[in-house]
């Protein structure tokens, strides 16, 4: 079966690609990118005035399975996954049970098959149990198919198993994700601590208890010589340790998400639970700090942090509820809107934070339109202008504080190993 | 004069002239207390209900006699398990306690922000009798009733709020209504007693109580919760009576006749030693009194009362 993608204006920073051209696929794979490319038996699809880049790829997801799956499952993920152009997603481990060993890494790598849309790369726990106290099997998760290890389920306060940790896994080139954040300093807030939880009398989190986590999380990866990934940066203050030690050529890599730069803790005045996430929203300055990173390179790239909660996690108490926010069908919108539309990025910087760069980070052979690779594709439709409607997700969740929001752009298709799962909104 | 809002979630937004309405409402209605019948018809056949999340006996009670003495039919709703350990979201519980058909729902709880929500999903009337960290509007009120009592005005006079500003909602509310009635208002704490940017709302911040209490007009003690001490916000009880409690020596530096206020229950020789709060410028019980007349006002005002009615209503007895 032959695919022939015509006329659309490919972009494919990694080949240096910024033409209307045709690509041609053939057994899930890249066979050619050219004008004007003539192939009798191939399915042609017209992409006229769409763009045409390399697969998204979200690196930061919560799939809910196993344990949680009134939240969301792996098939109601990359459901959502594909709807919102997304060819693959890095899963995280705060599971039930935890994601710390290979029987569960395994367990959703055959899900994600069995639904046989978006790809699905798992992200293991880098302590057993997500406790903090022992580092888990690094070698046998990384074999038996994660990608990364990571404190994202609850960060590692101890300095000395972080250290254990970067060390350990030296040997096997892969990274560590860090959630940054001092749990004695954070504990029980649930806000930014800023002029607005005076105010809201909602117990605050100070973003130092991110930023000198950012330094101490780095300073270890850089003494160790290990690669450490810093996930949703939310404050100035993280983009300037970050922008620092990349000065340093320390090995890092950072990613934020997209309510990190289109939000303020200003949204928490309803005390809308859905404006509650962790790290939580910050203040003007942080956001325009967050925008500065990305247009200079500090932040290489936007992850989602979908973080799928059902009504009993969220129709409560402002401080009850769960944190966390969906975030893959609005992920795109968002970062074209905010982002693209007002000239903070170009379409080429847009494709390097949504799919090379994750591809890089985690070792995925992906993250271009390359001849041989695989036809992981996705189609943007710039133009659409709509509104954000939760009752249309695909995820089972629709904690999303972008309800009604105004948004221009959309993925238009997403094409998976060589076939299309999703063409306009619908799923195939 | 009556009030254009449904719902009392806090003084936050309120103006100067709705806070006048609500003194000058309770102020009548604070003449019914020397009757031999204490009561009014004003809300006869309404429902008001006292829906308690958090242990109150004070507020409950003080809320409870003011709708009774405004003739309301009565129901106390306490709910001491949160909404999650009972499988359901907290908009369930209000859902249920609602189709009691209730006019007014009076919410108590420990969370900030529950009253706003209650308000945006319910049909209710709602009043804020206190939520978490946020505001405790009538209490608010009540203590610029009893500063307007007995000082015969707010504006311009000096008063100084001593000890756990960060924690509590009586200082927020006092906050909005003091400074929106003109009063020059100085806040004393340590500064891990102090939320963030707190000097926004247009007050003075001071960590000398010695120096602040000079020449005062009112000393509004907080109430200090003694397990705060566990999180480091202060070193220990000692240290905190010495340097932010309220004593006789202390008290001498203010304004002869100043009025010592605090919304109880209080640390006796912790933030107010017992000389200072059985001392003649302790206002303290006319504070609980004068919380039945501004919650009556509140009530009756938020159920579309109307404030010159009331001569009217009191005079029909009952």
């Amino acid at each position: 079966m032959k695919l022939l993608l015509s006329a659309g204006r490919v972009i494919d920073p990694v080949n240096k690609i910024n033409a209307v051209l045709d690509i041609l696929i053939e057994n899930g794979k890249i066979v050619k990118v050219a004008k004007d490319i003539k192939e009798k038996n191939a399915k042609v699809v017209d992409l006229k005035g769409k763009v045409v880049v390399p697969g998204l790829i979200d690196m930061h997801v919560h799939l809910r399975e196993p344990g949680f799956e009134y939240k969301e499952n792996i098939a109601s993920g990359v459901r959502s996954a594909v709807a919102g152009g997304f060819t693959s997603v890095a899963c995280m481990p705060n599971t039930e049970p935890v994601m710390d060993n290979t029987a569960v890494v395994e367990y959703v790598i055959s899900k994600g098959k069995k639904a046989n849309l978006a790809n699905v790369y798992p992200i293991a726990a880098v302590s057993k149990g997500a406790k903090g106290e022992e580092i888990s099997d690094i070698g046998m998760l990384l074999k038996s198919g994660a990608v990364a290890l990571t404190d994202d389920a609850a960060p590692l306060m101890n300095a000395e198993v972080m250290r254990r940790a970067f060390e350990y896994i030296k040997q096997f080139k892969a990274p560590i994700i860090t959630h940054c954040e001092d749990k004695n300093m954070t504990l029980d807030g649930v806000m930014n601590e800023s002029f607005n939880s005076t105010v809201l009398g909602l117990r605050g989190m100070a973003s130092v208890a991110e930023s000198f986590m950012v330094y101490r999380n780095i300073a270890i990866a850089n003494y160790m010589g290990a690669a450490v990934h810093i996930a949703h940066v939310s404050c100035k203050e993280s983009v300037e340790v970050i922008r620092w030690a990349k000065k340093q050529k320390m090995p890092v890599t950072a990613e934020t998400a997209p309510h990190y730069f289109t939000l303020t803790d200003d949204e928490v005045k309803t005390y809308d639970t859905n404006t509650k996430m962790n790290p939580p929203l910050r203040g003007a300055e942080d956001v325009k700090a967050i925008k500065a990173g990305l247009k200079d390179g500090t932040l290489d790239c936007i992850a989602s942090d979908h973080a799928p909660h059902g009504r009993i996690d969220k129709e409560l108490e402002y401080n009850y509820a769960a944190f966390g926010i969906v975030g893959l069908e609005t992920m795109v919108a968002l970062t074209l809107t905010e982002l693209v539309d007002k000239k903070i990025l170009t379409l080429e910087q847009f494709v390097e934070k949504l799919s090379v760069m994750p591809a890089k980070i985690l070792g995925l052979n992906k993250g271009s339109l390359s001849v041989g690779a695989d036809a992981d594709i996705t189609v943007l439709d710039l133009e659409k202008e709509y509104k954000v409607d939760i009752s249309k997700f695909e995820s089972k969740s629709k904690n999303s504080p972008f309800n009604g929001r105004a948004v221009k752009g959309a993925a238009y298709m997403t094409i998976v190993g060589g076939e299309i799962k999703m063409k306009e909104g619908e799923i195939l | 004069m009556g009030l254009k809002r449904r719902h009392l979630i806090g003084l936050e937004d309120a103006t100067h002239e709705e806070i006048e309405t609500y003194l000058n409402t309770a102020e009548s209605f604070k003449t019914i207390f020397d009757r031999k019948i204490k009561k009014v018809p004003a809300l006869r056949g309404r429902t008001v209900v006292n829906l308690f999340f958090e242990n109150s006996t004070r507020t409950r009670t003080s809320f409870e006699l003011a709708a009774k003495r405004l003739s309301a039919d009565v129901i106390n709703f306490s709910v001491s398990t949160s909404s999650v350990a009972k499988g359901e979201t907290l908009i369930d519980t209000a859902r249920t306690i609602e189709a009691l058909e209730s006019d007014m729902i009076v919410v108590r709880h420990s969370c900030s922000g529950v009253p706003l929500l209650l308000s945006k999903t319910l049909k209710s009337g709602i009043v804020n009798a206190g939520d978490g960290m946020h505001e405790h509007p009538t209490q608010g009120l009540l203590d610029l009733f009893t500063i307007r009592e007995k000082k015969k005005k707010i504006k311009g006079l000096k008063i100084v709020m001593v000890g756990d500003i960060a924690h509590s909602r009586v200082a927020r509310s006092n906050i909005y209504g003091m400074t929106k009635m003109g009063a020059d208002l100085t806040l004393v704490a340590p500064p891990t007693l102090l939320p963030k940017d707190i000097d926004k709302l247009g007050v003075k911040v001071s960590h000398d109580l010695r120096d602040a209490v000079k020449g005062a007009d009112v000393v509004y003690m907080l109430r200090i919760q003694l397990e705060r001490q566990k999180r480091n916000l202060f070193p220990s009880i000692r240290e905190f009576s010495v340097l932010y409690g309220m004593d006789e020596e202390k008290l001498k530096l203010a304004n002869k006749g100043a009025l010592v206020m605090h919304p109880g229950p209080m640390n006796r020789g912790v933030e107010i030693s017992s000389e200072v709060a059985d001392s003649e410028q302790s206002v303290i019980n006319e504070q609980v009194t004068n919380g039945i007349a501004v919650r009556m006002a509140v009530l009756y005002l938020l159920a579309g009362g109307e404030t010159n009615e009331i001569a009217t209503l009191s005079g029909q007895g009952n």
